[in-house]
């Protein structure tokens, strides 16, 4: 049996993060991975959940100073991505259940992926 | 109440190849809490997307694990495949489900190996890496290379196995099912095997789901969840059933991958049976320009690759996320309540595979 | 010592490699490559060790790990870094996170290439390796031969 694979893109604003994603929770989808990307002055940031192979993503446009709050609450695992947000892109995540304040993934140049704060230093989770 | 204590488990340790760290709280021999800390092999590869163009990161690609590294480019391939909307010939989609397969033999011939390693059983150790030598002579005689294969590419593959060879392949599948069926009894069926891995490290289904758990580790308790089941590549036409055991222990993640072996033994058989005539690889026109999130099934779980062009001949953006990091949570979760000396063979139950992880 | 000379004990250490060199290097050890049949042994303790084996480019968290077991150590010590990671930082070079070559961080006494490098290529590698620390090894006992004609040279000077 071939189940097709489909991927939907869903735009969430900063505010309704939680809520949504407690939706999707709900939902009984798992969470598959959270991820970033530059846009040059902003992020985007890419809530992926699946269920039965249905590929659903929340996606959150924010700026480069936004914080952003942690959605390890709902799903515990979330602590892996939200504190490989924070170390490489240097977005700070409010609220993680296990919270590696910037030691997780260690870099030379801190915040590699940043587009404001590539190669400060300060730890922007204390 | 017991003194707890801090034990660090790592970098640099016997039992594991590749450096990860644990702190280890104890309450006398056990562990009561594990904190994972992880970054000794961050390498920064997905920022090389600006120096490589998109059809030269497939070497990239291919270098984030040594292990997986076929599935590695195949997730790629097909996710820039599916941007620039490229057919791919039916030969490449099987030729790319043998190259995959034989990938997740010699995997979980090495894993079994090493778990038998982390278990004291130096024996079966060795008998499982002499099989895994078979499996990579015939990658290096249709490839070229052992562990790096460099044969799969945007828009189909680089070579072509012949019928002889595919003839031959054919009739050493019978003699080494039998060999693998042989090495997986021990693994199933010894009582000191079973001693030592049942009860152990459980986690339950709902949990595993819960967590994200994926690959082996999610099916060993139960979640039915196996990427090939969508069916890219050829496994849409060989018939594809994702293998899951129940009781969320150490064994059933074992024994989940010795039935994946005869799964990918038959799998490989068929494909070869079924081999269609025809090309290899259709011309790659134009640039990507659009956004996919690529999924393939690797030995160890779910891969992802996002990659998202701009309509240049470099990505914009391309993210990994590969298995270990989605099965670390669970690991967190299944660590508590082993005893000190389990905690390699916990650890190694999840398949780690690090260099992906931090890639 | 003499005796010892052909079954030295191994360190491997993974900075930052991809897997590929690091399997090669235990697949040295299993039985179509076995060379434990001469007495090389794939050891967990840098004090036990002759030679150190390291894959992949040195990574910016790694590098204290490295020089800390390389210092660990008793000499004499041989350090082969395997595959072109470990000698330049190959295909990985480029990348923000890696130091380069083993050598930025400790001397390095051979360079097996390859990517992956080869178990053949591997098992060359110590034998290599073996030469160099028969080399140093002599170059230690001459050494502390010296010391001790020094010394007993010494005595005998205020014994007169």
């Amino acid at each position: 049996m071939t189940v097709r694979e489909e991927q939907t893109i869903i735009d969430v604003a900063l505010e309704n993060l939680t809520r949504e994603v407690e939706r999707v929770h709900a939902d009984g989808y798992r969470l598959v991975q959270i991820g970033c990307t530059d846009l040059g002055g902003s992020y985007e940031v890419n809530y992926s959940f699946d269920k039965g192979y249905q590929f659903k993503n929340l996606r959150l446009t924010i700026g480069p100073e936004a914080e952003v709050p942690s959605i390890s609450g709902i799903y515990w695992g979330a602590f892996v991505y939200e504190n490989e947000m924070h170390d490489l892109f240097g977005i700070p995540v409010t609220g993680i259940n296990i919270d590696f304040k910037g030691t997780f993934i260690k870099t030379v140049e801190k915040y590699p992926f940043s587009v404001t704060r590539k190669g400060g230093d300060s730890c922007r989770n204390a | 109440m017991p003194e707890r204590i801090v034990v660090p488990f790592g970098p640099q340790h016997p039992v594991l190849p590749e450096p990860i760290h644990l702190d280890l709280v104890l309450e006398d021999e056990t562990v009561v809490e594990a904190i994972p800390s992880i970054g000794y092999i961050h390498r920064g590869l997905e920022r090389l997307i600006e120096k490589r163009e998109f059809t030269e990161y497939v070497y990239v690609a291919e270098r984030i694990c040594g292990i997986c590294s076929f599935m590695h480019a195949l997730c790629y391939c097909q996710g820039i495949e599916e941007i620039m909307k490229i057919e791919v010939p039916d030969r490449a989609k099987y030729l790319r489900t043998i190259w995959s397969e034989c990938s997740r033999l010699h995997s979980h011939l090495l894993w079994l190996g090493l778990f038998a390693d982390g278990m004291g059983f130096e024996n079966l150790f060795m008998r499982s890496w002499q099989l895994r030598e078979s499996v990579l002579d015939v990658l290096e005689d249709t490839t070229g290379g052992r562990v790096i294969q460099g044969t799969c590419k945007v828009g189909g593959v680089r070579r072509d196995i012949g019928a002889e060879k595919l003839d031959e392949m054919h009739r050493a599948l019978d003699p080494f099912e039998e060999q693998c069926r042989e090495l997986g009894d021990i693994f199933l069926n010894d009582d000191t095997v079973k001693y030592r891995l049942q009860g152990l490290g459980v986690i339950s289904k709902d949990e595993a789901y819960a967590l994200g758990a994926v690959g082996p580790t999610a099916r060993a308790s139960g979640v039915a969840m196996d990427h090939r089941e969508t069916g890219y590549a050829a496994y849409g036409d060989l018939g594809f059933k994702p293998v899951v055991e129940t009781a969320g222990d150490c064994y059933a993640r074992c024994a989940v991958r010795v039935k994946e072996i005869y799964a990918s033994i038959n799998l490989i058989r068929q494909a070869i049976d079924q081999m269609p005539e025809g090309p290899l690889d259709v011309k790659v026109k134009g640039t990507p320009d659009g956004e996919y999130f690529s999924r393939v099934e690797q030995p160890r779980g779910e891969v992802i690759h996002y990659l998202k062009g701009n309509g240049s001949k470099h990505l914009s953006r391309a993210r990994i996320r590969t298995p270990t990091l989605a099965n670390i949570p669970p690991l967190v979760k299944m660590l508590p309540g082993a005893q000190l000396a389990d905690v390699p063979v916990v650890v190694l139950s999840i398949d780690p595979c690090i260099s992906c992880t931090e890639r | 010592m003499a005796f010892l000379k052909r079954s030295p004990w191994i360190l491997h250490y993974d900075a930052s490699s991809c897997n590929g060199c690091d399997i090669e290097v235990l697949a040295c050890l299993t039985p179509l490559y076995d060379v434990e049949r001469f007495g090389i042994i794939n050891t967990g303790n840098p004090k036990h060790a002759d030679i150190l084996m390291i894959t992949g480019g040195i990574n910016e968290q790694n590098r204290e790990v490295v020089r800390n077991i390389y210092e660990q150590m008793p000499e004499p010590k041989v350090v082969v870094a395997i595959g072109v990671c470990a000698a330049t930082g190959g295909i990985f070079r480029e990348c923000y996170n890696i130091v380069g070559g083993v050598d930025k961080v400790i001397p390095v006494d051979v360079y097996v290439p390859g990517c992956a490098a080869r178990p053949e290529m591997i098992i060359d590698g110590v034998v290599t390796a073996l030469s160099i620390l028969e080399e140093k090894r002599a170059k230690m006992s001459g050494a502390a031969q010296m010391k001790d004609d020094a010394r007993h040279a010494e005595q005998a000077g205020e014994s007169t």
